[in-house]
């Protein structure tokens, strides 16, 4: 058996697929929050409480209705991104004439409740989430052993990151946003409703969130604390990429993902603290992020 | 009593119904109070300027009329509507348009994401064919960035993508500060023409021999308050008073 730089590839590629996986979330959710600062200008700190809110409504749509993966894809979306609109209408919209510090301390202390009453009500021990059967097994791919679901992941993931690129790059809905990100004042001076474009923009990126919790269902234990734990991460991702920029989101997502597996292959002391590391140099660096624009 | 409260009068006025009526009109920036009470009328397929040293509440009233400035009070009549405690995308939906001094043309966006951005707000707007032959230079720039332009293809952005939306109403914000003569005559021109299509169109100058050479009524504007009112014909026995005026 051939050894790469004396690590068996199987080990590599394992390392570098769990990368992908970890930089597919990474990706949707930095994404998400970057469409909420450019409009919002708020750090949403709920948005791993919203990314693990996907997962739980995903579980209790299987545990109490019955309605499994596929449908859930589709609905928890849009349930959670609907909770989103509501507590923007309600709190945050209440917060833009103010400093940054009370969004983040708003959203943060949702958060925190969010977590905490899921914690009273199904404790921290995590609860199951089958794999759907159309995506169980894997493919031998020779090098490695590919299971199913997680291609899946990356392949979805993509594509919604791909799409909403797509949507705010190359629409007119996405000039209304790139406008209004700029300029709020001007384009609601044109006749266009900057308010319900801030709404549900808010509600689009805690859909994504939401998204990537379903996705993440079945890999890892659904518990009150996933959010927590992965949402520390993707702050330094989109510190790195840069706030608000939309292709800078992707592109670091994915690609820190990566640099991470790598590092748990070559040297895995140190592959919890990589990332920031790597953030580190590049606030030393260029302080507005690889893809940021200076002011 | 309502006679105070009215602007001054020109006898060139035309004795129709104002397009726009303008009355007691006062704003503030924050705690600063800007505006004490412009009263002005703008009459339609007419050109107005509102002439007035920097700091005199010219470019406040444009932002105060289309709703732009939170805190403001009087009265704002466009069509016979009071506009005055709505935001501005309703003023803009009634069909007023807005070309901001700073031309607000959006660096994200290419010229033509630009110039398509305003939506539709009554029919019978500009086609972009007609605008392209008001602005050639748009045409052969679409896909650049908006503001790679030059200050007077962006000034031309600025106004073109507002005669698309089907406003009959303009409010210009110097339109012509920090250009080039040639670029100034072509502004020029396209007020004329705008004028001929049957736009009504508020002007704020600095520069009043650019602005006489293109409007029918003047407003005169200090400290907040519209002080004079001067008709274009009889510019030039006035001269001596607008010098003291604007201080040139």
């Amino acid at each position: 058996m051939f050894e790469l730089l004396g690590i068996p590839p199987q080990a590599l590629f394992g390392q570098l697929l769990l990368g992908l996986i970890n930089g597919s979330f990474y990706a949707i959710l930095s994404l998400g929050l970057a469409v909420i600062f450019g409009l919002l200008n708020i750090i949403n700190f709920t948005h791993g409480a919203q990314y693990m809110l996907g997962a739980f409504v995903a579980w209790m749509l299987l545990t109490y209705l019955g309605i499994g993966y596929w449908w859930a894809l589709l609905i928890v979306p849009v349930v959670v991104g609907i909770t989103g609109i509501i507590i923007e209408r309600l709190l945050i919209s209440r917060l833009y004439h103010l400093d940054h510090l009370y969004g983040l301390l708003l959203t943060f202390g949702l958060a925190l409740i969010i977590q905490g009453v899921l914690r009273n009500q199904y404790g921290i021990s995590g609860l199951p989430y089958a794999i759907p059967p159309q995506l169980a097994g894997g493919q031998n791919l020779g090098f490695m052993f590919l299971p199913n679901y997680r291609g899946w992941v990356v392949v979805a993931s993509l594509v919604v990151c791909l799409g909403t690129w797509f949507v705010i790059e190359k629409t007119r809905l996405g000039a209304y946003l790139r406008a209004a990100t700029e300029n709020p004042t001007l384009v609601g001076a044109f006749g266009i409703n900057v308010p319900r474009m801030i709404t549900l923009t808010y509600g689009f990126g805690v859909a994504l969130a939401a998204f990537a919790g379903v996705l993440a269902a079945p890999i890892y234990s659904v518990n009150p604390n996933m959010g927590a734990d992965l949402i520390i991460v993707v702050f330094a991702v989109v510190v790195i990429g840069g706030m608000g920029s939309i292709l800078g989101a992707i592109v670091t997502g994915f690609g820190l993902g990566l640099i991470e597996g790598l590092t748990k292959v070559f040297y895995p002391e140190a592959s919890s603290v990589a990332i920031f590391v790597i953030m580190a140099v590049v606030l030393l660096v260029k302080p507005a992020g690889l893809f940021g624009r200076t002011a | 009593m309502a006679e105070a409260a009215t602007a001054p009068r020109a006898q060139t006025s035309p004795a129709r119904d104002p397009l726009l009526s303008v009355r007691n009109l006062e704003a503030w920036y924050g705690e600063s109070h800007v505006l004490h009470g412009v009263s002005f009328d703008v009459y339609p397929g007419e050109v107005v300027t509102l002439l007035g040293r920097n700091g005199a509440g010219k470019t406040t009233t444009l932002k105060s009329v289309m709703g732009i400035l939170p805190k403001r009070k009087g009265s704002v009549v466009f069509q016979g509507k009071e506009l005055m405690h709505v935001p501005a995308r309703y003023v803009a939906r009634e069909g007023i348009a807005f070309c901001p001094e700073e031309r607000g043309i959006f660096s994200s966006l290419s010229v033509e994401e630009n110039l398509m951005l305003p939506p539709q707000v009554k029919p019978g707007g500009m086609t972009v064919e007609q605008i392209f032959e008001l602005f050639p230079n748009l045409k052969e720039r679409l896909s650049s960035q908006g503001t790679k332009l030059s200050g007077g293809e962006q000034q031309m952005l600025a106004i073109g993508r507002i005669l698309r939306t089907g406003a009959k109403m303009l409010l210009l914000d110097e339109p012509t500060e920090g250009l080039a003569p040639v670029i100034i005559q072509q502004i020029g021109r396209t007020i004329a023409r705008l004028k001929n299509e049957g736009f009504t169109i508020v002007l704020v100058e600095q520069n009043f021999r650019f602005a006489s050479t293109v409007a029918d009524r003047h407003y005169v504007v200090e400290q907040g308050r519209v002080i004079d009112e001067i008709a274009n014909n009889e510019l030039e026995a006035n001269l001596e008073k607008l010098h003291a005026y604007l201080g040139v």
